[in-house]
């Protein structure tokens, strides 16, 4: 029987999805033997073409990393899912979006504008840009077009599986090879994470109190942080009780709160709004001046509870004239 | 013969998607090579309005292979902008961590991606030219080694930083939690097989290619090779270091051109922008912009592990510097511009990482149980710089009163180098490319000329097996396809 064929490709990402698989360490040497690795560009000699040969449903999956943001990703994205039975967003910004996500609060032309004209070390008296089509001293050079909007994989092709975090741990990536390899599949569309909050493996679970009321918020630089106690109960925003588990409370072992990479629990529908619920739950406040001088230690809330989620989210992006390019949406 | 182009595409150790599209005349010659670069996500702009604190985190997204780097760069630039020093055991600290961190970098880049275009060979077939060509010349218990010293060394990222992809533990100040007893001695067992495996390294480079008079030929040649101005940061006695310092450029005789601390770089770098590429061009605003061109009168200059040795005057521990000297002893004196030294410097560099490490943890300061200061001036505006592996990394951020980024300035590594980058894959086509006569074997020796730098989005490619894919195809003057070669 041959090897299932799989395909590992990213889109608008960071490298960091492609080095948690290089994480596997010697692993990867097992992954190497069960299954054809058929196209990684990073990593193994890959031609679009040849995904372009493969037959519809070829490959047994395909493991798409990066939000889109080109037309480029876009088409790759969709080639992809013709030729796999199986297409898994891989980490936060395919997932929802990422926090390359939080472009989606600046319209395309404010950022570029910024980038090659504003920016305190450009020296560019002629206004040059980058263009789309080029014509220099010796003929036509090209460069992909850069979209208004981010979005999420699912956004733009159908997606079967989701491997979040950002990057995905080491461990869920090695469970994900093995349901697939094993045939023990979720339903489709299941985030292949544990489906509880993350408290319930956090190594200071226990220093919860029962009922918290939070008289003040605290910044992270703003105080000394205990390591060992519950950071709600230091008064330090963690999102860890409205984002799943499956990290082993990696951020909090650093002695650092869950800012939410892994998404809610499968559950909540937007996943910013039940993180803020969750946190205004635990204030204590009932005066207009008081709930607003502890708002006022939550300077951006959209970077706080949407920091990897907006273009999943409700909100998307912020409402602007530019153009919303939404070509090839299946969904 | 008429005129026609070739279009590499895709190029993979890049992060993302580059280019690079020559033009060749009617003999068949190149008239220009252009690498471009395609991608642009925008941080500069969407960290607007997040909280100064957060830029650590935020930042480190640019980049999954050296988010260290961004994450350190960040953290300086917030102990600046609150005016806080942190303990000495945190800088300590941030030190041995962030020398971990340029370790494994550079052994990924030695063995996964620059290291097969010598230990395998530049023109052995190129299925071979991989790691695992590596492996089968070094043999598998080295390959190992790689992974396992690799492994071993993330882990102790990990231990501190939360994560390795992404850490967690830098705040203005000072870091989020001490070192414990028993870190410090997984450190010093860290350290002891990173200098093991630097030597090692080192004595294989020698072997395989310092004694070899083909390869030197090739590191000499004029095909790669750029006389620029060179940039890294360097101690007080103008020593190499990664972590801070003062950023020093010498011009392409090797004389001291400028000094400077990192907050006044605006006076000194400027960005320059090109209608064909995402990327902005670096040039030293004391010479200024005369476009893609070397020598004293053009303000293009260069960065990483080459750029670092020549703007320095030496290593700070003492087998690194046995091996700068070799490495000036044997290229004939200072500086030295051949593009290809980049991967010796690499590993010169990567002893100093280590030894580094065992002088960081041997240190019995590190384990004072106070890393922070609480800052408590009001934010303004912070500039933070570290030696990424791939050059120097500047963040600079302005604040409101409550510490919110109302402007954000990042100076990457691979934008410092980016004009020399885009020279070097020009002169190597027009080198290798004559006549018309395009084969696999110039493939490799066009890509060579920016692999040696280790591009920064390279860094995600490394772990498997594997060589840079190349497609070229050749159109008439009409855009019809005349031919492909391509290089499974």
């Amino acid at each position: 029987m041959s090897k299932p064929k799989v395909a590992f490709y990213w889109c608008a990402s960071c490298g960091g999805c492609e080095e948690a698989i290089v994480d596997l360490a010697e692993e990867i040497l097992q992954v190497v033997e069960a299954v054809e690795i058929t196209f990684w560009p990073v990593a193994m000699d890959f031609k679009r073409e040849d995904v372009e040969r493969l037959a519809d449903g070829e490959l047994a999956a395909a493991f798409i990393n990066g939000a889109i943001r080109t037309s480029e990703q876009a088409e790759m994205a969709h080639l992809l899912r013709a030729k796999a039975r199986f297409v898994i967003a891989f980490g936060s910004c395919s997932h929802t979006g990422g926090i390359p996500g939080l472009a989606n609060l600046f319209d395309r032309e404010e950022i570029l504008r910024y980038v090659y004209e504003e920016a305190p070390a450009v020296h560019n008296p002629q206004r040059v840009r980058p263009q789309e089509r080029i014509e220099v001293d010796e003929g036509l050079l090209t460069l992909p077009a850069f979209d208004e909007t981010v979005y999420t994989m699912d956004q733009i092709v159908e997606v079967d599986y989701y491997l979040p975090g950002c990057p995905p741990p080491v461990g869920l990536i090695r469970g994900a090879l093995q349901a697939l390899l094993e045939g023990r599949l979720p339903p489709k569309g299941s985030v292949l994470a544990p489906d509880v909050a993350l408290c319930a493996e956090c190594p200071r679970k226990h220093t919860k109190p029962e009922r918290l009321a939070l008289k003040s918020l605290k910044r992270p630089h703003e105080v000394l942080i205990d390591p060992q106690t519950c950071l709600l109960a230091q008064g330090v925003i963690c999102l860890g009780s409205a984002t799943r588990s499956g990290c082993g409370a990696a951020c909090i072992q650093g002695n650092m709160p869950c800012t939410g990479c892994l998404g809610p629990t499968s559950r909540v529908l937007d996943g910013g709004a039940k993180a803020l619920s969750a946190v205004a739950s635990l204030l204590d406040a009932t005066k207009e001046a008081e709930i607003e001088r502890i708002l006022e230690s939550i300077p951006d809330p959209v970077g706080l509870f949407y920091r990897y989620s907006l273009p999943a989210s409700l909100i998307h992006r912020r409402a602007g004239n530019g153009r919303h390019i939404q070509e090839g949406r299946t969904r | 013969m008429s005129r026609r182009e070739i279009v590499i595409e895709p190029i993979t150790r890049l992060e993302g998607h580059g280019k690079i599209h020559i033009f060749l005349n009617e003999k068949g010659d190149v008239e220009r090579a252009y690498l471009q670069v395609p991608e642009l996500r925008g941080f500069e702009k969407f960290v607007v309005g997040r909280p100064a604190e957060e830029m650590p985190q935020i930042t480190s997204r640019i980049c999954g292979v050296c988010p260290t780097a961004h994450h350190m760069a960040a953290t300086k630039a917030l102990d600046d902008m609150y005016q806080v020093e942190p303990p000495l055991a945190a800088k300590k600290i941030r030190e041995l961590i962030y020398c971990a961190f340029m370790f494994e970098d550079h052994a990924l880049h030695f063995y996964f991606l620059g290291g097969p275009d010598f230990v395998v060979g530049p023109t052995a077939p190129r299925a071979e030219r991989n790691i695992l060509g590596v492996l089968a010349r070094v043999g598998l218990e080295i390959g190992r080694e790689v992974i396992g010293v690799r492994k071993q060394l993330r882990d102790l990222i990990a231990r501190v930083g939360g994560k390795v992809i992404h850490p967690v533990f830098g705040l203005p100040g000072g870091i989020t939690k001490a070192l414990a007893p028993a870190d410090r001695e997984a450190f010093l067992a860290g350290a002891d097989r990173a200098v093991e495996f630097a030597l090692f390294s080192l004595k294989l480079f020698k072997g395989i290619v310092l004694e070899n008079p083909q390869y030197m030929e090739w590191i000499r040649s004029e095909t790669y090779t750029h006389r620029t101005y060179y940039m890294g940061l360097v101690d007080e006695r103008n020593r190499v270091n990664f972590y801070d310092g003062w950023l020093r450029v010498v011009d392409p005789n090797g004389r001291e051109f400028l000094r400077f601390p990192a907050r006044d770089y605006l006076r000194h770098i400027a960005e320059h922008v090109e209608p064909w590429s995402y990327i902005k061009f670096c040039y030293l605003r004391d010479v200024g912009w005369k476009g893609f061109t070397d020598g004293p009168e053009s303000g293009v200059y260069s960065v990483a592990p080459l750029a670092r040795l020549n703007a320095a005057e030496g290593m700070a521990t003492p087998r690194a510097q046995e091996a700068y000297e070799q490495f000036y002893a044997t290229l004939g004196g200072k500086p030295v511009h051949h593009t290809l030294a980049n991967h010796w410097a690499r590993l010169i560099e990567m002893l100093y990482a280590a030894e580094r490490m065992q002088e960081l943890a041997r240190d019995p300061e590190i384990l004072d149980p106070h890393v922070r200061n609480l800052p408590t001036a009001i934010p303004r505006a912070g500039i933070g710089v570290v030696e990424a592996p791939r050059g120097t990394l500047i963040h600079h951020y302005e604040t409101d009163e409550r510490g919110l980024v109302t402007r954000a300035n990042l100076i990457v590594a691979t934008q410092n180098n980016a004009a020399r980058i885009a020279m070097s894959v020009d002169k190597a086509a027009r080198s290798v490319i004559r006549g018309g006569v395009v084969d696999d074997g110039i493939l490799n020796l066009v890509e060579m000329a920016f692999r040696a730098y280790d591009p920064c989005n390279a860094c995600g490619t490394h772990a498997l097996p594997g060589q840079m894919p190349l497609l070229i195809r050749i159109y008439n003057p009409r855009a019809e396809l005349v031919r492909e070669l391509r290089r499974d």
